[in-house]
């Protein structure tokens, strides 16, 4: 079977992002960006379905400016086919990406579609769930273990307060949350041999899919701050101060 | 304005965040109705007719509601969602999971996790893991929200009294199936419901330390979690982990024990009204939003923390 694995470009998750001074958004400039870490894990699961021999071809899409080839070339280097680019230049929100996502999906015809459970800029987790809808899927969101069967996918799902198991019927959505699997690291020799994997680009107008946003942002600021606190020379003055000064323990 | 809000409830009761959802829809303003989907759940129904500001309460019981399945749920809610000019849940595993389905459905963006309401179409939200917030303004005609459980307080769960009416089961989609459920039997708070918790990270070393801090908490009536580290490292389960991509929280008091302090942790709890670290590095990032910090082992400090309550 074929799968489907989609990528964001994001700001890598170890950077502390800076708030502009107008207010307009996130500083971006000569920030570190890297593939979305839970599409990493999607990316993992199906270059593991693939090396199991549960499926043929592994395709990789993100939409986005043509700087997210990086992104796609990552996922080529980890084991991806061949990448798939829709180039824009607009800020794509949830429903404008699963839509051009769903014409890819009119043209690839994947069994399997895997998507990060969410982004960790936009911290959205809308755009697996989204597509499932548009496309009339199932989904599996959360997933924490995939097991491929005949036509069907039996997944567990990290839920509030444990685990839930469930079936899905093929094709389906499967977003990945954390403990799912844990990506490796692209070899050298990958690298190198990523560069030459196939990248088509297409556009969202190609696709005959309106993205223009219905959400605007009126401004962006930093969260407020906490008071600065201070140290306690010992557990007896820490007791002492939960007691009496903040009163939160009796 | 006429809104409504789709219950989280365990077929007897509504759960808390709900009721933090309809806090919110009366920061909107208008009619509220709340939509209680499951299997067996006339209790929770009439349980939901007791929340203040609710005016009606719409009740679809029929198996393929029983365990939530998202196909289920979205066909649903699309199927009353008519009339409507706000759809809301609190945000939670399962909201996540069906909203942003209704949302698509209706052709319609969703605004996730919202802290606060500006007016009927601008809220906000947090982004980049809590390190900046975002106001927005739909212009969508029906506007899809899940609500941040710890941004508003919750109304009252009783005091009033609607109406409950039966809505009809929309047809079954039939995509997926529920097999089975591994929920981890509380004997303390939930976390996300919890006034005191109690969180331990890398430093714990080993689940077993992990009976330091349960000591604790059956003292204080407090919930236990953990960082991603500790839930990484296989010392207790991911039910427990609170941040970015675990749970949320703002209890009166967190205690973070050998908890560093990692940003994504910290977009997990730095709402908490009081914040205690416990942590040997004394350079540490948890010591920055600590109100009361104390570099220690915390093998000797937590025993002794214990013995003093």
């Amino acid at each position: 079977m074929k799968v489907l694995v989609t990528v964001k470009r994001v700001v890598d998750y170890n950077v502390n992002i800076r708030v502009l001074n107008d207010h307009s958004g996130v500083d971006l400039n000569n920030v570190k960006m890297s593939v979305n870490p839970f599409d990493e894990i999607a990316i993992e699961e199906a270059v593991r379905l693939k090396e199991a021999g549960k499926a043929e071809e592994v395709v990789v899409v993100s939409v986005g400016a043509s700087n997210c080839q990086e992104q796609i070339r990552t996922a080529l280097a980890l084991g991806a086919d061949r990448g798939i680019l829709v180039e824009t230049d607009v800020d794509v929100q949830p429903l404008a990406i699963a839509k051009v996502l769903k014409a890819v999906i009119d043209q690839e015809q994947p069994q399997l579609i895997i998507t990060g459970k969410q982004a960790i800029d936009g911290d959205n987790s809308q755009t697996g769930q989204m597509l499932a809808a548009l496309c009339g899927y199932a989904q599996a969101t959360f997933a924490s273990e995939v097991d491929l069967g005949d036509g069907v996918a039996t997944v567990t799902r990290e839920i509030d307060g444990g685990l839930e198991t469930i079936s899905v019927k093929l094709p389906a959505i499967i977003t990945t949350d954390l403990r799912l699997n844990e990506p490796r690291y692209a070899s050298l020799p990958n690298i190198m041999k990523a560069k030459k994997k196939p990248i088509d680009v297409t556009t969202p107008d190609a696709l005959g899919v309106n993205v223009t946003p219905t959400v605007t942002t009126l401004k962006v600021e930093p969260p407020a701050a906490r008071a600065a606190g201070i140290k306690v020379e010992s557990v007896e003055q820490l007791v002492d101060k939960l007691k009496n000064e903040a009163k939160v323990i009796s | 304005m006429s809104i409504l809000v789709v219950a989280e409830h365990d077929q007897q009761q509504v759960k808390v965040p709900t009721r933090v959802a309809v806090a919110a829809a009366q920061a909107i303003g208008g009619d509220i109705n709340l939509l209680v989907a499951g299997e067996g759940c006339q209790a929770a129904a009439e349980a939901g007719a007791q929340i203040p500001g609710v005016s009606k309460v719409l009740i679809a019981d029929a198996a393929q509601y029983g365990h939530a399945l998202a196909e289920e749920m979205a066909a649903l809610v699309v199927s009353v969602a008519s009339g409507y000019t706000h759809i809301i849940a609190a945000t939670t595993t399962s909201s996540k999971n069906y909203m942003p389905r209704v949302a698509a459905m209706l052709d319609v963006a969703q605004i996730s996790d919202i802290i606060s309401v500006q007016s009927a179409d601008t809220f906000q939200r947090p982004i980049y893991a809590g390190n900046a917030i975002a106001t927005v303004q739909s212009a969508d005609a029906v506007k899809v929200l899940t609500v941040r459980g710890t941004a508003f307080d919750p109304v009252a769960a009783e005091g009033g009294s609607a109406a409950i009416e039966a809505v009809g089961a929309a047809d079954s989609v039939n995509l997926s199936e529920w097999l089975r459920e591994d929920v981890v039997e509380l004997e303390r708070p939930e976390l996300t419901a919890a006034s005191i918790i109690i969180s331990g990270g890398r430093g714990m070393q080993n689940g077993d330390n992990f009976k330091l801090l349960e000591s604790v908490a059956d003292k204080l009536g407090a919930a236990i979690g953990a960082s991603r580290a500790a839930v990484d490292a296989g010392f207790v389960p991911n039910d427990m982990q609170v941040g970015q991509t675990g749970k949320i929280v703002a209890p009166d008091l967190y205690i973070a024990v050998g908890i560093s302090g990692a940003i994504q942790h910290l977009a997990g709890m730095k709402d908490s009204k009081v914040i205690v670290a416990i942590n040997k590095d004394e350079d540490a990032p948890i010591f920055q939003v600590a109100d009361y910090g104390l570099v220690a082992d915390l093998f000797k400090a937590v025993p002794e923390f214990d013995a003093m309550l």
